[in-house]
């Protein structure tokens, strides 16, 4: 009973809702927008899954005096100033997304650059892994080299100015095998995804209920 | 001598490509050494649509990026508002990365501001709302069903921009900002079932990714990367921090060009040394 239930619940929201994405008329139409409502109701509750999952693995850490325990110790910290600015925005300033509320000085002034800068970090390790990693060892990775040079020249000024060519064969790799390659990843993507949601909805794959 | 030379290029210690990539990338900055830059057929493309659009029409725009992309995509945001609001149309702005929406919301207030548009009248903030593949699919029935308030609380029906505007069938243009796998949403729920017109912005990393969408014509144009919002910028005759980043851009690549070519060298040479 445990496990019939839920498959039964799985199976006749699935097979109602593959019928009210190609029948969307009443009254298959407005049941399937309150699934949709409850569906995203449901969402919103598993971000506050997330915050309790990342304060207790923290409190925890700190409980137990891990290594780097002040590493959480500061993310809690960071945790509760950013809730209490958000809750002051929302008292002086209407809302916290204000422009000029606490907790978008400190979007602006701290989450943003540290995502950023975060970010940046990658082009340094793409220049190393460059100069590294990326040889010329057999046939594909020759091609798959060549490819990149001239994508990487079409896509900048210098690269018209030296030849026609390159932006014109950057366009052609990105118009036809690079194209080709992805259709093919989306496709076999896709087919992957109706073939797992076809034995979700037919009770084969279970592992959810676990 | 020569084996020596290529041992010593071979083994070259990170710190120093880093350096001359540091170097590579800020010089052109403040020296602004670019190019020529030529607008693309994606690129011409998306403004082509934007520039379909009369006073009066309404633009979505979805910010589904964060400060990582910011580089690339904010340009690009604020070269399609700067269009969209010269043209009078209507611009309602939501997202679907809570934590980058205030960007898209920044932008937003400071390209209004520039054509003195007024909140509320003229363009919207609605939001973020949890679950974007139930709010896109609800979306072409009632917005109001997921948006009955915008980001600070004020109820969407007392504001003016959003009158006569309810579903998918009431917005002419989605223009989406994205740097990942959003897009493929918005193609599969709101343009294959809706039939919504869409255009999208998007990180280079992230361009190949539309490509096929746009060869079938699900999507009528792509701006892809810093060099995309350098085209854009060149099309609307603002050039912005996109033009600007576009030396940094052009040498950083020649930079990594050079390295793959030097590494190479020091590869096979090296092996033939050895036998």
């Amino acid at each position: 009973m445990k496990r019939s239930i839920p498959l039964a619940i799985t199976f006749l929201t699935g097979v109602f809702l593959v019928i009210s994405f190609f029948v969307p008329h009443e009254p298959l139409g407005a049941l399937e927008q309150r699934l949709l409502i409850w569906f995203s109701i449901v969402s919103g509750f598993t971000m506050l899954l997330g915050v309790d999952n990342l304060l207790r693995t923290h409190i925890r850490k700190i409980g137990r005096r891990n290594s780097g325990w002040w590493h959480s110790g500061f993310l809690l910290l960071g945790f509760a100033a950013t809730v209490v600015l958000g809750v002051l925005g929302r008292i002086h300033h209407g809302s916290p997304f204000h422009m000029q509320s606490p907790f978008m000085f400190v979007y602006t002034y701290s989450i943003v650059p540290l995502q950023g800068t975060m970010f940046a970090l990658l082009a340094f390790f793409i220049a190393s892994a460059s100069y590294r990693a990326f040889r010329a060892r057999n046939t594909v990775a020759t091609l798959l080299l060549v490819s990149a040079v001239i994508v990487m020249l079409g896509r900048i000024p210098i690269g018209a100015a030296i030849s026609e060519f390159f932006p014109a064969a950057q366009e052609w790799i990105m118009d036809v095998p690079q194209l080709a390659a992805k259709r093919g990843i989306q496709i076999g993507a896709a087919l992957g995804a109706v073939s797992m949601s076809l034995r979700i909805i037919l009770g084969i794959e279970r592992s959810y209920l676990s | 001598m020569s084996k020596g030379f290529w041992d010593v290029i071979n083994t070259l210690d990170r710190r120093i490509i880093f350096l001359i990539l540091l170097v590579c990338v800020t010089l052109p900055l403040l020296l602004n050494v670019g190019g020529e830059i030529r607008p693309t057929p994606p690129v011409r493309r998306a403004h082509a649509a934007v520039a379909s659009l009369e006073a009066g029409d309404v633009m979505l725009v979805s910010i589904d990026f964060d400060a990582t992309s910011a580089p690339e995509l904010m340009p690009m945001l604020r070269s399609v508002l700067r269009q969209a609001f010269e043209k009078d149309v209507r611009v309602i702005m939501l997202g679907h990365i809570a934590i980058g929406l205030p960007l898209g919301h920044m932008a937003l207030e400071e390209v209004a501001a520039e054509y003195g548009k007024e909140y509320g009248v003229d363009y919207v903030d609605l939001g973020y709302r949890p679950g974007y593949i139930a709010v896109m699919i609800g979306m072409g029935r009632e917005i109001r069903d997921f948006f009955d308030s915008d980001y600070q609380g004020l109820q969407v029906e007392d504001l003016p921009v959003m009158d006569g505007v309810h579903s998918y069938a009431d917005i002419d243009l989605l223009f989406g900002f994205e740097h990942g796998a959003v897009i493929d949403y918005w193609v599969r729920y709101a343009q294959a079932r809706f039939d919504q017109r869409m255009a999208f912005g998007t990180t280079a990393v992230m361009a190949p990714d539309a490509y096929p969408y746009l060869q079938s014509n699900q999507i009528e144009g792509l701006v892809g990367g810093l060099k995309g919002a350098a085209e854009y910028e060149t099309l609307i005759g603002r050039p912005g921090l996109g033009t600007r980043g576009m030396p940094a851009q052009q040498w950083a690549h020649l930079l990594v060009i050079g390295f793959i070519l030097l590494g190479n060298i020091g590869y096979f040479v090296t092996r033939r040394n050895r036998g």
